[in-house]
């Protein structure tokens, strides 16, 4: 029987707050463990919670850029869970009445686009790290992370497939970053996963059992989990098995899934509305705010760059693949006027020293407003495009103007045709041999006599040039 | 008359007129509480390092010609606040060696305004209970009849002020823990309405319902009390940032052409008729100074101890579950997996009643359960404060009896959780529906008890209370009787 996956996400979002959701303790990341704690996110007894406006406005943002319904009286519940790293032993979140519901993003896999709805997103407080030591004999809790602002952002069921979930996820990561409102780092896990994944009979309509996939902390991992489980649900079905509804964890090393906890273990978290915290209310105006400060989102960027530029659609996928990257592109083509030329060294050079270095876009040292003026000096023909690498390459090394380099080395093209005649005639006495065989029928030679002309004037002369005067005087007798 | 029974309006005219000074006031206090404290237990701790600090320096600052509001002014905390530096145990085994690194946001207006910090009193453990039985520290004893209680939970605060082992006193209030023993003791107590008072470093039973509130000698006091206490603070979001009155304007304005709502669902059967009677005798009065009173409804009345013992334990299990061992207070060795150790740390921990409500209230918000219970019981407290907004619409107050009967017998009811939970009847609603409510004392019973006169107004409108409550102490014919202790 051929089965069809059902795939829906949970991604947890750390945002980019200076301070964490209900109290004003530094979230940066790497400081000396329990450093950045107060009364109020150790859960001293007395402490009350006072929400951080930021973090609402960052969670506006999101909500509108997924295009969801936002609730505007959306209100904070307790999960009540006991753990170590919970000081509380709640955590406060949002259950009835999230932030916002009823979204979607579009999503491109294998060429097409499908629309991916999301359920909702909501607000909530990180919990601590548990640190356990490897003889098992301790725990080590650090609090830093308590009260580090979160979105959670859950889909609808709506992707089919490992590959489609992995483009949901990117889609979704690009938008965070896009909007400044997150880092995106998996490994310090400002971005993390939760999968609900089933198969189903294909044809049919009902949902089979699923399970929910934990610790999954890359895009590969989430793919690989992915195939993982539901090729392990498909043979526990076809072994005449049934599916049992469960919490798994995805184990990286061994690239399998083990069962965590069964349905009859779930927490039972006793949510009920956080009586510390009064509803979150949101304006109309608040929401037009933030809607006139939203940045254009990825896919429209895209769009935009295919239509405007008259690129590619592959070239305006990688371009926009950050904010950073598609503005310096831009400030290139515009530069230049010519997009496609911006879009060939963007692509090219620049992003291959960017991956050589392992560099930030915004650490590159050449500026677009440089490398506007390389392109610009081989569109006049100042230099040839061969050249133009040299100069961007020691424009990437000393950060100097191309204009200086091209003067500096004198590397500008050699366009005088007497200059080039007496390269060529050099040449020709150089080679008597190759000459007398061209002048035999070898015209394959001409290359040869090319090379050795640009070599003579360190590949600075004018290629066409050269081709019209060698062409006129080897045919000479 | 000895210093340590002065009022604060007293000690503010002495202390101005150089008749006295604070450290006299404070070695009076310290003196009664060497004398009577052993027996009637209302401290769980004394503060006199820091105390003879605050004195001398509301002394010195007298000197200098600053008289602030309670400028010396002798003031005992219940042990429900955070006190930074002082042991804070919340009447719990669980906090017997908390102290907090910081003050609750009470405590620091209190501070700012002068007052001096006694020490902390003893009260029903994590604030459940209505005697003072609960407390880890052992029961507080009512000074009318030590073989009473005097309330709870904020008994030690009530008990220190009528013992005067203060001048004054603040406790905490949910159900009644500041009315009623304030009513079984024969003090003023106001418990304000909820949003009035910062509960910001008030350790937490149930949120949607504690606010803190004074338990003072006289209503003046409680005037000059709340004039401190009250107000918005950013550190608790549901505080209200409405402008606080100088409620000491309301001391003398009388109540000429009030209408004072009678609800007749609080005079139900098994009331001591020593309680109606004593009502009636406020009632006489209230209509000698021009007020008109009449016969209400408040038609929900009967539900507020369901809806109550649903919704304060639902809060006060989740409030309650920080209480694990791992960071701070009681830690039992017990223990092999993580589990254990919670279960050893919080069955060793906690009273009977505090797991008992923890229990319920775990209970109440289960899967399956919450609808029926925590949902319903919510519905519930809407209608009961529907009750208050509809009957504030033609009263300016209501008046009611703060409890059943007069102080109960030490050990009476204490096996007995429904007994006990009934003599919070009068006082719940007032919580569930946030409005602010003064318990008065309105006459003696033939055994010498005190008795108490609830009042009841709108939301944030103390100043009513204080209006009404100056009123009706300054006319009632009640002998003024000090317990023999």
């Amino acid at each position: 029987m051929e089965y069809e996956p059902i795939i829906g996400l949970e991604v947890h979002a750390q945002l980019l707050t200076e301070s964490k959701i209900f109290c004003g303790c530094s979230t940066r990341f790497g400081a000396a463990p329990n450093s950045n704690t107060c009364p109020v996110c150790l859960g001293m007894p007395g402490v009350l919670p006072v929400l951080n406006r930021k973090v609402v406005e960052y969670a506006i943002k999101m909500a509108l850029a997924t295009h969801c319904r936002i609730n505007r009286v959306n209100s904070f519940a307790r999960k009540n869970y006991f753990y170590p790293d919970l000081p509380k032993g709640y955590q406060i979140s949002q259950y009835a009445e999230p932030l916002a519901e009823k979204g979607h993003i579009d999503i491109e896999y294998d060429g097409t686009r499908k629309t991916i709805g999301i359920t909702r997103i909501h607000m909530e407080e990180d919990a601590g790290k548990s640190i356990h030591e490897e003889d098992g004999d301790s725990t080590y809790v650090d609090l830093n992370r308590t009260g580090v602002p979160l979105i959670e952002i859950v889909s609808e069921p709506d992707m089919r497939g490992p590959a489609e979930g992995a483009a949901y996820l990117r889609r979704l990561h690009e938008i965070l970053v896009y909007l400044e409102i997150c880092d995106g780092n998996m490994e310090e896990g400002s971005f993390r996963c939760d999968a609900n994944v089933s198969v189903r009979p294909r044809g049919t309509e009902t949902f089979g059992t699923r399970t929910e996939l934990k610790n999954m902390n890359s895009f590969r991992n989430v793919q690989l989990a992915l195939d993982y489980e539901i090729q392990r649900q498909i043979d526990c079905l076809e072994g005449g098995g049934t599916v049992i509804q469960e919490t798994r964890l995805w184990d990286a090393q061994g690239r399998v899934t083990h069962s965590m906890r069964g349905k009859e273990e779930a927490h039972d978290y006793r949510y009920f509305p956080e009586p510390d915290l009064v509803p979150v209310v949101i304006s109309p105006e608040w929401i037009d705010d933030v809607q006139r400060g939203l940045p254009e989102l990825p896919l429209e960027k895209r769009d935009r760059f295919v239509r405007e530029y008259g690129i590619p659609p592959y070239d305006a996928g990688v371009l926009t693949a950050s904010r950073a990257l598609a503005d310096y592109f831009e400030e290139v083509a515009k530069g230049t006027g010519q997009p496609k030329t911006a879009s060939n060294w963007v692509m090219g050079s620049v992003l291959a020293a960017v991956k050589e270095e392992k560099i930030e876009i915004a650490e590159i040292p050449v500026s677009s407003e440089a490398l506007a003026a390389m392109i610009a000096a081989i569109a006049d023909g100042t230099i040839s495009g061969k050249i133009a690498k040299d100069v961007f390459d020691d424009m990437w090394r000393t950060g100097k103007d191309p204009r200086v380099i091209i003067e500096e080395k004198g590397l500008a093209q050699i366009d005088d045709a007497g200059a080039v005649d007496a390269a060529v005639d050099e040449v020709l006495i150089a080679h008597p041999a190759q000459l007398a065989e061209y002048r035999a029928g070898k015209e394959k030679l001409f290359g040869f006599f090319v090379g050795q002309v640009m070599k003579r004037t360190q590949g600075k002369a004018n290629p066409q040039i050269v081709n019209d005067i060698l062409k006129k005087k080897l045919l000479k007798q | 008359m000895s210093l340590n029974e002065l009022t604060i309006h007293d000690m503010r005219s002495r202390l101005a007129a150089g008749e006295v000074t604070s450290v006299e006031v404070l070695e009076a206090v310290y003196d009664r509480i060497n004398v009577v404290d052993g027996t009637i237990n209302a401290y769980t701790s004394l503060m006199k390092e820091s105390a003879y600090e605050a004195a001398d320096r509301a002394d010195r600052d007298l000197k200098d010609g600053r008289l602030k509001p309670l400028s010396g002014v002798p003031v005992a905390v219940k042990d429900i606040l955070c006190t930074e530096g002082t042991r804070t145990s919340c009447g719990s085994r669980m906090l017997e060696h908390f102290i907090p690194p910081y003050d609750a946001t009470v405590i620091r207006r209190l501070k700012e305004a002068g007052a001096v910090f006694v020490g902390k009193t003893n009260m029903d453990e994590f604030a459940m209970g209505s005697s003072n039985e609960t407390s880890y520290f052992g029961v507080t004893r009512n000074p009318w009849d030590r073989d009473r209680i005097p309330g709870g939970s904020s008994g030690g605060s009530a008990a220190a002020v009528i013992a005067d082992e203060c001048i004054a006193a603040v406790g905490s209030d949910t159900g009644g823990s500041i009315r009623q023993p304030a009513a079984h003791c024969g003090v003023v107590g106001l418990k304000p309405t909820y949003g009035r008072v910062s509960r910001y470093g008030l350790i937490a039973f149930a949120s949607s319902l504690d606010q803190v509130g004074p338990l003072t000698k006289d209503v003046e006091d409680t005037a000059i009390m709340m004039n401190v206490l009250a107000g918005h603070d950013a550190a608790d979001s549901t505080s209200v940032p409405h402008p606080v009155p100088d409620y000491r304007e309301n001391l003398s304005r009388g109540i000429e052409g009030w209408t004072v709502g009678i609800p007749r669902e609080y005079f139900i059967e098994g009331i001591d008729p020593e309680i109606t009677g004593a009502i009636d005798g406020v009632v006489r009065t209230m209509e000698s100074l021009g007020a008109e009173c009449r016969e209400i409804s408040l038609p929900h009345s009967q539900y507020c101890v369901a809806a109550y013992y649903i919704i304060a334990p639902a809060e006060a299990s989740s409030n309650l579950a920080r209480y694990d061992g791992v960071r701070y207070g009681f830690r039992s060795s017990g223990g092999e997996t993580l589990l254990d150790s919670y279960k050893a740390t919080r069955s060793a921990g906690f009273g009977a009643e505090v797991k008992r409500r923890i229990m319920i209230g775990t209970y109440s918000l289960s899967a399956g359960y919450y609808d029926a219970y925590y949902k319903k019981a919510s519905q519930v407290r809407a209608l009961i404060k529907t009750d208050f907004d509809d009957a504030f619409r033609t009263c300016d107050v209501i008046l009611t009896p703060t409890t059943p009967t007069p102080a109960f017998r030490i050990g009476e009811k204490v096996d007995d959780p429904l007994q006990m939970y009934l003599t919070d009847i009068f006082t719940l609603s007032i919580n569930l529906a946030g409005v602010p409510a003064l318990s008065l004392p309105c006459g003696y019973s033939t055994a010498g008890l005190p008795l108490g006169a609830q009042l009841i107004a709108h939301h944030f409108r103390e100043d009513k209370l204080i209006q009404a409550a100056a009123a009706v102490e300054s006319r009632l014919p009640l002998e003024k009787r000090r317990p023999g202790i």
